[in-house]
């Protein structure tokens, strides 16, 4: 099957999954990505590379994190941002997704950066784009339903690469509600093809998809002997509306079980480092001493987050 | 008008006749011959049939025609003859006065027939009955929730059994409300990769499950529509071998296509039931092989406004009635079923489970009757297709076997 | 005359021309940026050669291409670095071969993105003509003429010597 990501050369041309991507273009997207943050520590944290070119955030789920995030990227990368909430405006008036892209395609936009609570809308906006024959406009995913988001999930692993260097050697647990997490699903694709040999999901059942193994992540219900000996400990934000009803008691119960306090955290080997796609529920899936402890690369994340977007955007919009 | 259909290769499935270059007399709307021209018979219409097969109407057990006319016209273009209609129209067929209306309707255009499926309970809510009766009167042939699952098993358990008063079967979809609510997709592993909502497969066996339970307090007679999973199949199988009164049958989709083709969430692969995996999609090819099961087209014609939408969003269902043939036909070449076998479960299984006396050749049959080319080929475009509904997960392909002619009542209503 | 494959010159001879070349500027307290990959090479020679105490500036212009529409990102692109300060610094860039000048174009642009340099000249092993813009070296090795398609590329061989090859098209 033709891969949507790719354009007829194997480049890639819109970012929408870390899943099918072959491990030379996520390295080549992390190579990318050290060079610009380089250019975040200048006095002048600019290039003119996008100098002219349009992108679009285009919301249709709100998250100012997010979007500030490939805004700053946008930015730096001297191109002209334009924010849509569109949460409020077009599809309130009848107008389907296809019809809003219609409409910015008219504004020569050259790159959607795109947020949509239905998995794998995206993707539609991508074949959509091709079948007008506008290969000239790229769409990166800033997160689909509970299907990708490859960009948290590239950051993930630049952070990774920047503390352990080696991902060849390396066990990595996520820890949370791997169910509805989209971070997740780009962690776990990224990892395997970049070629860490173990990857856990740690969890209640109610809480992780089915056929995990399949995708070749080791299932753990139990949070010390999932942490043991683990080098990278990815923790997941719990959604609130997930604490009290059917999938989960109470949050004080998820805490007891699956929150990482330092006790739990020295399962893990002494160095490891934690992560947090953030915002995090301190007391819920982490205690603050971890999370401000010396072992929380959570900040830093975010910093490797932007020359990461800068990155993905310069490399697609180059293709 | 007496017509001559000749040179074909007769195929009747129930009368297991299969024979080459005969010819089929019909008059008065009915067979008077086969091979043999009854005493005095002049053809008024020659048909030529060679290098085809002669064959009963297709009789299609689940066809929504949101656009009557349009859609009965792509029935008669798919060999379709009689078309079983659910009942979840805008309103719904709860009402004597509507299913009266559908057949007259039906009747007025001239193309299939139309056997309406009445409300069981009234707007399909699974709380009060529809008028059973009256609906049967006005020409409903069973009773059905469609694809609306009855949530209170107590509202079930009492249509089932007035049903079975009057002895009217029930047709029912397995599928458990809570199971299968939130989902949008099979739940297995594409499911839990592309992060789509899964419907288990428990969704449909404790409905099967339930289902069974009722038939056997009841004695109601019930039909399950749609079944999709391996383990469902094998509910249904056993509770026929203990003489329960329960048939069943499977979208043709299903028999082909599993939840891998959903690829990067291709909206024409959301079906409700939703297509399973390759181990389900193999027992229920097996059990149409084996003929426990009828197949159906599921047509379901959506606009392309409702399919250009991301997948959990996009309505369910593919246009079925002008593929129904050509799928059947790719299905018995993979699962290497011979002609008359798979003819069987598009034609004489339905009639059987409709309790009608169709779908068969014998001499004084009515003359609802297929004629089509098993090998010629045709691409399957929207432009091909009659139907309203240019919905297909099969877009772009070629399919193999193309009607010629279709005949309902003795008068050709469609020919190429 | 025409350049033979066979016939180039020794690269790591042209380094020492160049040094000095430049040696009669170190007064000014120069410092060195080589802009990747040939013109790194020359620059760490250069370093070594004219005992310069500060490390060398090493620029990727890839952020800076004006060929950015055309070609896209280069697939590999390092980070520059540039280990001190460039404000009222002499600069001289050091890259292997000068050809349209579109090179030291962006390597100039993305040199002011770190302060405003008290000057900035340019050092290459070899000028090859052919200039698009206003643009000319400070300093060079070698004045050299290409046939049509050819093209002149610096390597370090696996010994870690530099040395020209000829590439036609």
């Amino acid at each position: 099957m033709h891969n949507p990501q790719l354009n007829k050369n194997g480049e890639l041309t819109h970012l929408l999954s870390t899943e099918g991507l072959p491990a030379a273009i996520l390295t080549q997207i992390l190579d990318t990505a050290a060079s610009f943050m380089e250019v975040s520590s200048r006095d002048v944290k600019k290039v003119p590379l996008l100098r002219g070119k349009s992108v679009f955030n285009l919301f249709f789920e709100n998250s100012t994190r997010t979007r500030t995030t490939f805004e700053i990227a946008a930015k730096r990368l001297s191109a002209d941002v334009i924010n849509l909430d569109i949460t409020r405006s077009s599809t309130a008036k009848g107008e389907t997704l296809l019809d809003t892209i219609d409409n910015l395609c008219a504004m020569d936009a050259n790159l959607f950066v795109v947020r949509h609570a239905s998995s794998g809308a995206p993707y539609l906006i991508a074949e959509h784009l091709r079948k007008i024959g506008r290969d000239d406009i790229h769409v990166v995913n800033a997160g689909d339903g509970r299907h990708a988001h490859p960009t948290q999930g590239l950051l993930d692993m630049y952070t990774i690469r920047h503390y352990k260097k080696d991902f060849t050697q390396l066990r990595v647990a996520i820890v949370g509600d791997i169910l509805h997490s989209r971070v997740a699903r780009s962690d776990i694709h990224a990892l395997t093809t970049l070629g860490v040999p173990e990857v856990r999901a740690i969890g209640p059942e109610t809480l992780l998809p089915k056929y995990l193994d399949k995708l070749g992540v080791h299932v753990y219900h139990d949070m010390a002997a999932g942490l043991r000996d683990c080098d990278v400990v990815i923790m997941l934000r719990l959604q609130n509306e997930r604490m009290n009803g059917a999938l989960l008691p109470s949050a004080g119960e998820y805490f007891r079980h699956y929150g990482l306090t330092p006790q739990m955290l020295a399962q893990a080997k002494p160095d490891a480092i934690v992560m947090h796609p953030g915002p995090m529920n301190r007391g819920v899936e982490i205690h603050s001493a971890v999370a401000d402890g010396p072992q929380a690369v959570i900040l830093p994340q975010v910093t490797f987050g932007i020359a990461v977007r800068m990155a993905v955007m310069s490399i697609v919009a180059g293709n | 008008m007496n017509i001559e259909i000749s040179n074909g290769r007769v195929i009747c499935p129930k009368n297991g006749v299969d024979r080459d270059n005969v010819s089929v007399y019909i008059a008065h709307g009915r067979i008077v011959g086969l091979g043999e021209a009854p005493k005095g018979f002049v053809a008024t219409q020659k048909v030529d049939a060679a290098g085809c097969v002669v064959s009963p109407g297709l009789i299609d057990l689940g066809a929504r025609l949101n656009s009557i006319e349009a859609e009965l016209a792509a029935a008669v273009a798919g060999g379709v003859t009689s078309v079983v209609v659910p009942p979840d129209a805008d309103p719904p067929l709860d009402e004597p006065e509507l299913a009266d209306r559908l057949v007259h309707r039906g009747d007025e255009i001239g193309k299939a027939r139309v056997l309406p499926l009445g409300a069981l309970t009234l707007g399909l809510k699974g709380e009060r009955l529809a008028e059973l009766a009256g609906l049967k009167k006005a020409g409903c042939v069973a009773f059905s929730q469609a694809s609306r699952p009855v949530v209170d098993t107590e509202a079930l358990l009492r249509a089932m059994e007035y049903a079975a008063t009057f002895g009217f079967a029930v047709w029912l979809q397995p599928q458990d409300h809570w199971l299968s609510r939130n989902g949008i997709a099979h739940e297995g592993e594409v499911a839990s990769r592309l992060g789509l909502a899964g419907i288990p497969v428990a969704a449909e066996t404790i409905a099967v499950g339930s289902i069974i339970q009722l038939v056997r307090d009841t004695g109601c007679r019930v039909h399950l529509t749609r079944i999709s999973s391996a383990a469902g199949m094998s509910l249904v199988q056993r509770a026929a071998k203990e003489g329960l009164p329960i048939s069943c049958d499977v979208g043709v989709h299903h028999l082909l296509l599993t939840d891998n083709d959903i690829g990067y969430f291709n909206p024409h692969a959301r079906f409700v039931p939703p297509l399973r995996g390759q181990a389900d999609r193999q027992a229920l090819s097996d059990a149409a092989a084996a003929g426990t099961a009828a197949i159906c087209s599921d047509h379901t014609p959506v606009g392309a406004d409702d399919k250009l939408l991301p997948f959990g969003e996009a309505k369910p269902g593919a246009t079925g009635l002008e593929v129904l043939l050509p799928l059947t036909l790719k299905w018995a070449e993979t699962a290497g079923v011979a002609l008359p076998a798979a003819l069987a479960r598009i034609t004489s299984a339905p009639a059987e489970i409709l309790g009608l006396d169709s779908g068969h050749l014998a001499l004084g049959a009515r003359a609802d009757i297929c004629v089509f080319d098993p090998n010629a080929s045709w691409q399957l475009t929207p432009e091909a297709l009659r139907s309203r509904g240019k919905n297909s997960p099969w877009t772009g392909y070629m399919m193999t076997g193309k009607v010629r002619h279709t005949l309902v009542d003795g008068r050709i209503v469609y020919t190429t | 005359m025409t350049l033979l494959p066979d016939s180039l010159p020794d690269a790591e001879a042209q380094c020492q021309q160049l040094a000095e070349a430049i040696r009669p500027s170190l007064s000014k307290n120069p410092a060195l940026v080589g802009i990747f990959s040939g013109g790194v090479w020359i620059a760490e020679r250069l370093r070594a050669l004219l005992g310069l105490a500060d490390e060398i500036g090493m620029i990727d212009v890839s952020f800076y291409r004006d060929d950015f529409a055309e070609k896209g990102l280069h697939p590999q692109c390092r980070p520059t670095t540039i280990p001190f300060d460039v404000q009222d610094r002499h600069i001289i860039l050091v890259d292997d071969v000068l050809y349209t000048g579109r090179t030291t174009r962006a390597a100039i642009n993305e040199l002011f993105d770190y302060g405003r340099p008290a000057s900035v000249q340019l050092a290459v092993l070899a000028d090859r003509g052919g200039r698009e813009l206003p643009i000319d070296k400070s300093f060079e090795a070698w004045e050299v003429t290409l046939g049509e398609g050819a093209n002149l590329v610096l390597e370090s061989n696996p010994q870690g010597l530099l040395a020209w090859r000829l590439e036609n098209a």
